[in-house]
């Protein structure tokens, strides 16, 4: 092993592969800083010769700009959608995981197997359903219709039936009803699950977009994957402005994700692997 | 005494109507946007369906019929997009099953700072496709683009062809890698350490280990990702949205933004649906062609043998009992 990690050549290809992922992630962030023209130079330049704010000062300034709205929005939209994803997943995957009631297996079958149901067969009719409850171009049309996904469930049945049955026997044996115990006991336990779910269902709903592209019209509504494809129709060729734009709509889940990468790939790895 | 513990024991468990409850949340939401849409959609598709109208006319099978029917207006950007959705798919999934397996190979090796090296090739796919279009459509740029600079070319990556097959596919693997990388290498940590000791005892070399221990022990891994790849592949849009608009002459627009131009903003949802059908139709065939064909050969032969074995066991029984 010690030999493997002195191996020049792994820390070169780690080397090339960092360069490759993050490289363009700050070329990103180096032109928001630059002027429009010198986004434009050739040879194109690395480092802002004149590093400026210009861009940023356009984007959070200008009244007809309502990248703030969108930031808000966003913000709104993907929180709301992670917390109903949690408590409505929790609440599901604990019932198909630990209670014995008529129909279990086949309700849980149809759940699983929406999974293998392309999203897209969904988008005409959740348009036209969406309309008849008047939620086109609001946050609703964002927040609700996502948390219908079966991954929340599969995710939160499959850590409930890890859990020890001692916990509610004990709790059942004090007299506690199946809502306390569920209360209680299970779900302190199943923090960590309810965690890496929370930033999923919030990572998965800040960057959707075919959905909110569609069911969002009015310029102040839109989320900010959607108000950034605006904004390169209104700055075509003011490439900081739109870097700019760009780097607002991934700061948020970069930091996010620095603090909880571990939640987000072991998430990942069991959706994946479980699966 | 047993029923009085009985009726005790189901007071504790609650009343019979509480996994109901429990589940009512969630299958609200199910019910309401996933299984009546399922089936709404079927019946939108049966018709041509204006949104903007009050009341739709039946067309029977005509939005399906339709799609078969050469003269129709509907037919050439239809098959244009599910062609230019296979060109993405046939091209991009070889590279997102193989090149995540050697990344995973690369970060199974034990060394100092593995995690951060995985926290930093799986940053990408945290960013949503807004974010990372708009980037490598600048970083592409035919005129001043990076990406030109650094290979020394002067390819228009956006405008020309193959160029923007090869600039989708690139960014695409750049942009999900980590995500299949991250499923194989949970895979590869559940091979038991025992079976590359049993191989290397055998005198394998690591052609040999990763032949024979390696894959055979990632098969449902590999299962898994070839069909939720081979599905995400199908389903792109984003890339093609932002990075080309779907050009050059709508050589990359897709069979989803063939969709959803037709259906939510030229709002013919009723050809629309009847096209996501179509395309449904045939990646539920590709998911059984894959499920078959990685299905796991031997054990099913033991199976057989197995069940063909106490086939002639029950045979021969019932000769002993009728002699």
């Amino acid at each position: 092993m010690r030999r493997v990690a002195r191996n020049p050549l792994l820390w070169l290809v780690l080397v090339i592969l960092s360069i490759i992922f993050l490289g363009p992630l700050l070329i990103m962030f180096f032109t928001s800083l630059k002027t429009a023209g010198e986004s434009q130079s050739v040879p194109p330049t690395l480092w802002p010769q004149a590093p400026t704010l210009r861009a940023y000062d356009i984007l959070l300034s200008a009244a007809d700009n309502p990248i703030f709205r969108w930031f808000l929005n966003s913000m709104l939209a993907a929180t709301v959608h992670a917390v109903l994803v949690v408590i409505t997943a929790s609440l599901a995957g604990y019932a198909l995981a630990r209670m014995q009631f008529a129909g279990r297996n086949a309700m849980f079958a149809l759940i699983i197997s929406t999974l293998f149901v392309p999203g897209f067969i969904f988008l005409m009719p959740n348009f036209l359903i969406l309309d008849t409850f008047g939620w086109l171009d609001t946050l609703l049309a964002i927040i609700v219709p996502g948390a219908a996904g079966a991954f929340g469930v599969f995710f939160m049945r499959q850590f409930f039936l890890g859990l020890p049955k001692e916990f509610e026997e004990s709790a059942r044996i004090d007299g506690a009803s199946p809502f306390t115990t569920f209360l209680r006991i299970m779900l302190p336990n199943a923090a960590p699950a309810m965690v890496t779910l929370l930033v999923l269902a919030f990572l998965a709903n800040w960057n959707d977009f075919i959905w909110p592209l569609y069911v969002l019209f009015t310029d102040a509504r839109l989320t900010l994957p959607v108000g950034l494809t605006k904004l390169q129709g209104a700055y075509t060729i003011d490439y900081p402005v739109i870097m700019a734009g760009a780097v607002i709509a991934s700061l948020p889940v970069l930091i996010l994700y620095t603090f909880v990468q571990r939640y987000v790939i072991e998430g990942v790895a069991t959706g994946g692997v479980k699966g | 005494m047993a029923t009085q513990s009985r009726g005790r024991a189901s007071r504790r468990a609650g009343s019979p109507l509480t996994p109901y409850l429990f589940l009512l949340p969630y299958l609200a939401i199910f019910v309401t946007f996933v299984v009546v849409p399922a089936v709404f959609g079927l019946w939108i598709s049966l018709h041509d369906w204006d949104y903007m109208l009050d009341s739709q006319i039946f067309l029977g099978l005509r939005n399906y019929t339709d799609l078969l029917d050469e003269t129709s207006l509907l037919y050439p950007e239809f098959w244009n997009g599910m062609k230019n959705t296979l060109i993405f798919t046939v091209a991009s999934v070889p590279f997102l099953i193989v090149i995540p397996l050697l990344l995973a190979m690369l970060l199974n090796i034990k060394f100092p700072g593995r995690t951060f090296f995985r926290a930093l090739f799986f940053a990408p796919y945290v960013l949503g496709v807004a974010v990372i279009g708009l980037m490598w459509r600048y970083l592409l740029d035919g005129n001043f683009g990076i990406v030109n600079a650094l290979f020394g070319t002067e390819i228009q990556w956006t405008t020309d062809q193959p160029w923007a097959w090869v600039a989708l596919v690139g960014v695409t693997i750049w942009w999900t890698m980590g995500f299949n990388a991250i499923i194989y290498l949970a895979g590869l940590g559940d091979i038991p350490a025992e079976q590359y000791e049993a191989a290397a005892l055998d005198g394998a070399g690591w052609w040999n280990k990763f032949l024979y221990v390696t894959l055979p022990g990632l098969r449902p891994v590999l299962i898994f990702i070839m069909v939720t790849t081979i599905l995400a592949s199908a389903n792109m849009f984003g890339q093609s949205y932002i990075i080309t608009g779907g050009g050059p002459t709508e050589s990359t627009k897709t069979a989803i933004m063939t969709i959803t131009e037709l259906g939510l903003r030229r709002y013919q949802m009723g050809a629309a649906a009847a096209e996501s059908y179509v395309l449904a139709a045939f990646l539920a065939l590709v998911s059984i062609a894959n499920f078959w064909l990685l299905r796991d050969k031997d054990a099913a032969r033991e199976q057989r043998e197995l069940k063909a074995e106490r086939r002639e066991k029950d045979a021969l029984q019932r000769q002993e009992v009728t002699a």
